[in-house]
């Protein structure tokens, strides 16, 4: 049963860890704005895609 | 290829604004205006035009050029040095507000910027605060290529006097954040090492570790009592300082109670305490808070004169040379050019140019005044038509308006708003819970010391209004939000409580019940012929005065060629069409003598043909659609107008308010700030102002709730409690009507949270209140608090129609 000793002092470490990384992530200032990031995410992927068959083109032809 | 060209051929590709004239047809596109070819262009050479795939037509108009002297002023040393956030020898940092930022399309081109200027390193946007941080080589670029390219592509940047003033705008605090993340972190540990008591089978377990559990527990609530409750108590010390009774008084006897208590139950190994729900409270509590602070970022509603005027201005020099120099450095006996809609920074004399200023923003006046050569011409007016010359009398510390808003009257006695239905309800909090507490301990003490001092403590715990606290954050804010979503902003969630109070409520007119870009025109005299109207139209045509374009646009029909044109200063103008001799002018210009003028108030323009005075125009104010609707909804609150113009409308004011209004004409800003005052302190009235210009600044100050009412939210409007979109003017009444609901709401989740300390307190004298209890009844008394306010409001929106 003295296993429970290790278990939660395992258990209150890794909740720590997270504690931190949410303090750091905080601190680094990824909670200030909480939109924009959400939009830049997409930019990268689907823009390009859209871009090979661009309006320009379809009006060329 | 046909159809596309056609359906292109409407709206401008770039900006999405009808083409009227003639589109210009490039690169396959249409455009209405050459600043917006020009914009498609800089875009399509680098490689740019992912822009507009991201969203449909994303630009912003080019039609007005952008004069890019304008911005020499950048390179002064000085000026930059106090706009940059950073600058070492190989980088610097800036962050720009850019009001004009409205979609994806603008996220992704100000952060592709390096792509066109290669001396900028990195763009970043927050587009909630509207801003972009920029990062940039000095040795490869300018703080003025910066902006010039910003400019350039239609996001011009909002610097003014305040940016160079060092008052750095604070970022948000992140102290709520980490209270909430540490709370958050000791609730959930608390909470496991404290579950082997509430269950029966573990109880086994709770005997062998119960201690060890305990000093964890012990161990893990330190930091939210020294950190994350600090607020608490801290508030609650404040207002005992100053002999006042808040909610957070009897919140923090709670958590005392709660934690010392524990502490001492875990330490003689009484009991396992109460840690989780001590944790758990804070918590929830803490979550109310956040929810309170969320506000409108991109909104500034603390600006005074300095975010009004421009950082630059163009000086002329002996030899006629312009140059821009900041505003700042303006110096007595300065010569400064002024061009069409710009600002008159300081108070100058009139030397050259023919003056036409509009101080509807300041004073009120719905005209534009006409100045002559030598006259002085106060700060703040905008001059309309051709460029003017002036000189400085005034440093623009000295000016009038600077002197104005410096005046102490101006500042609001920043007396704190404590009589708040929370705090209020906080005070009887505390004498019930004393009253109670004292009762138990009268009535157990004779019979069994222990268990009086059980029930003592239990009633001070179960007695912490938690859920009380968590009622008003939550209907305020979400209220808040309600109101967002129809387009009026609220400085904080307080002044949903002040709204609810009003009784009173005082309109400026000029650009407030008016619409200040439109008048109404009705002409009196002898009827004049077709042929006629276009002979006047065509002179009016030749004119760039105000008054002569709104006529014209009333007019219709092709302008003819005019002959031996001449345009008078201050008088009016004189041309010949057809053999006819139109003159059009002031009643002073075409000899109309004086007793037989009328309407002397109004602003009229009298038209001759062949030297015969055959009638004459006058303007009316056009009051904003859905003034009626407002009017009505107000019900039986005092209504009164105070405006700074003349009192020419006052017949129709007074049929549109009704007989109880008070009207009061011509007023200053100080006697505005004045009337205010009055009501408040001679009738006691709780009073709302709405204004939208300078002129309304002290009286906003003074109210008790002053609304800004402003075409364009992200436009300057002078400081203010709540910043109202003019579309959603009509909404008004609804608004304030809406505040009084949700302080229904509020009684009723405090009603709803009283039953709670109801079925504790009874416990808690009995002495049966115990940790299981405790950690059964607070989260259910919480989140059931939580749950009501937010679907309340949600139903009283709905029902209200917002």
């Amino acid at each position: 049963m003295y296993i429970i000793f290790l278990m939660i002092a395992v258990s209150v470490t890794v909740a720590a860890a997270f504690l931190g990384a949410f303090l750091w992530a905080v601190r680094s200032g990824q909670y200030d704005d909480d939109y924009t990031p959400a939009v830049r995410m997409l930019f990268d992927n689907e823009v390009p895609a859209k871009d090979n068959k661009s309006p320009k083109e379809e009006i060329a032809t | 290829m046909e159809a596309a060209l056609q359906t292109n051929v409407q709206t401008c590709y770039h900006c999405g604004d009808s083409c009227e004239d003639e589109p210009i047809v490039a690169h396959d596109k249409s455009f209405c205006c050459d600043g917006c070819k020009t914009v498609y262009e800089l875009l399509e050479e680098n490689n740019l035009c992912n822009y507009y795939n991201l969203e449909e037509n994303p630009g912003i108009t080019g039609k007005k050029p952008v004069a890019e002297a304008r911005f020499a002023y950048l390179d002064d040393a000085g000026v930059e040095a106090q706009l940059i956030s950073f600058k070492s020898d190989n980088i610097a940092k800036i962050t720009f507000y850019i009001p004009q930022m409205h979609c994806s399309s603008c996220i992704w081109l100000l952060e592709n910027l390096f792509k066109i200027n290669p001396g900028i390193s990195e763009s970043t946007v927050n587009f909630l605060r509207k801003e972009v941080s920029l990062t940039y080589f000095p040795q490869k670029t300018t703080l003025r290529d910066v902006v010039t390219l910003l400019a350039r592509i239609g996001y011009e940047p909002e610097i003014t006097l305040a940016n160079t003033d060092g008052k750095k705008t604070s970022k948000p605090s992140r102290t709520i954040i980490y209270k909430l993340g540490i709370a958050g972190f000791a609730f959930g540990n608390v909470m496991l090492l404290a579950f082997p008591d509430y269950v029966d089978f573990t109880q086994g377990l709770q005997r062998t570790f119960g201690s060890f559990f305990g000093y964890l527990s012990i161990l893990l609530s330190i930091p939210v009592f020294f950190y994350s409750a600090r607020g608490f108590f801290t508030s609650a010390w404040e207002g005992i300082k100053q002999r006042m009774v808040n909610i957070d008084l009897p919140i923090s006897t709670g958590l005392l109670a709660l934690f010392f208590v524990s502490i001492f139950d875990i330490l003689t190994g009484r009991g396992p305490g109460y840690l989780d729900s001590f944790t758990g409270l804070v918590f929830f509590m803490l979550i109310g808070k956040y929810f309170q602070q969320r506000t409108f970022d991109s909104l500034s509603f603390d600006r005074d004169y300095t975010s009004y005027f421009p950082v630059s201005i163009t000086v002329l020099k002996e030899d006629g040379e312009e140059s821009s120099t900041a505003v700042r450095n303006l110096k007595v006996g300065d010569r400064i050019r002024i061009r069409n809609q710009e600002l008159i920074p300081a108070d100058a004399m009139l030397m050259h140019g023919r003056a036409l200023i509009d101080y509807s923003f300041v004073s009120g006046e719905s005209e534009p005044v006409e100045k002559v050569v030598g006259e002085v011409i106060y700060a703040g007016g905008r001059q309309v038509g051709e460029s003017i010359e002036l000189e400085v009398v005034k440093e623009v510390s000295q000016g009038y308006l600077t002197q104005l808003w410096n005046d102490t009257v101006f500042n609001k006695n920043e007396e704190q708003y404590l009589h708040t239905y929370s705090n209020i309800a906080g005070k009887w909090f505390i004498i019930v819970t004393m009253m109670v507490a004292a009762g138990a301990l009268i009535y157990w003490v004779p019979r069994d010391m222990d268990m009086a001092m059980r029930a003592f403590t239990s009633v001070l715990i179960i007695a912490c209004p938690c859920a009380l606290s968590l009622a008003t954050p939550f209907v305020h804010g979400h209220t808040m939000r309600v109101f967002g979503r129809n387009k009026f902003y609220l400085k904080n969630t307080g002044v949903v409580e002040r709204l609810a109070k009003i009784d009173t409520v005082v309109f400026d007119k000029t650009g407030t019940l008016t619409e200040p870009s439109e008048a109404e025109l009705t002409y009196t005299g002898k009827e004049l012929t077709s042929a006629q109207k276009q002979a006047v139209l065509s002179v009016l045509r030749h004119s760039t005065h105000p008054l002569s374009q709104r006529i014209s646009l009333g007019l219709s029909g092709s302008a003819l060629p005019v002959t031996d044109f001449q345009e008078f200063t201050g008088k009016g103008l004189v041309g010949e069409v057809n053999g006819m001799l139109v003159r059009v002018g002031s009643a002073s210009y075409l000899g109309v003598p004086a007793e037989k003028q009328k309407d002397t108030l109004k602003t009229t323009v009298y038209v001759s043909i062949d030297g015969v005075v055959l009638g004459y125009y006058t303007f009316y104010n056009v009051y904003r659609d859905g003034l009626q609707q407002v009017l009505q909804g107000l019900g039986d609150k005092k209504i009164a107008v105070l405006s700074g113009d003349n009192d020419h409308e006052e017949a129709r004011l007074r049929e549109l308010l009704g007989k109880e209004a008070e009207l009061n004409f011509n007023q200053s800003p100080v006697q505005k700030l004045e009337y205010i005052q009055q009501l408040k302190a001679r009738e006691n009235r709780q009073v709302l102002m709405v204004g939208d210009g300078l002129n309304d600044a002290g009286a906003l100050k003074q109210s008790d709730a002053g609304i800004a009412l402003s075409n364009s939210v992200t436009n300057f409007s002078p400081s203010c409690d709540a910043i109202l979109d003019a579309s959603a003017f009509d909404r008004l009444s609804n608004f304030l009507n809406f505040s009084k609901t949700t302080m229904t709401l509020i009684l009723m989740t405090f009603a709803v949270s009283l039953v709670y300390n109801v079925i504790g307190l009874t416990m808690a004298v009995m002495g049966l209140f115990t940790p299981i209890v405790s950690a059964i009844l607070m989260p259910i008394s919480t989140l059931s608090v939580m749950t009501f306010a937010t679907l309340s409001v949600k139903y009283a929106a709905r029902k209200a129609g917002l």
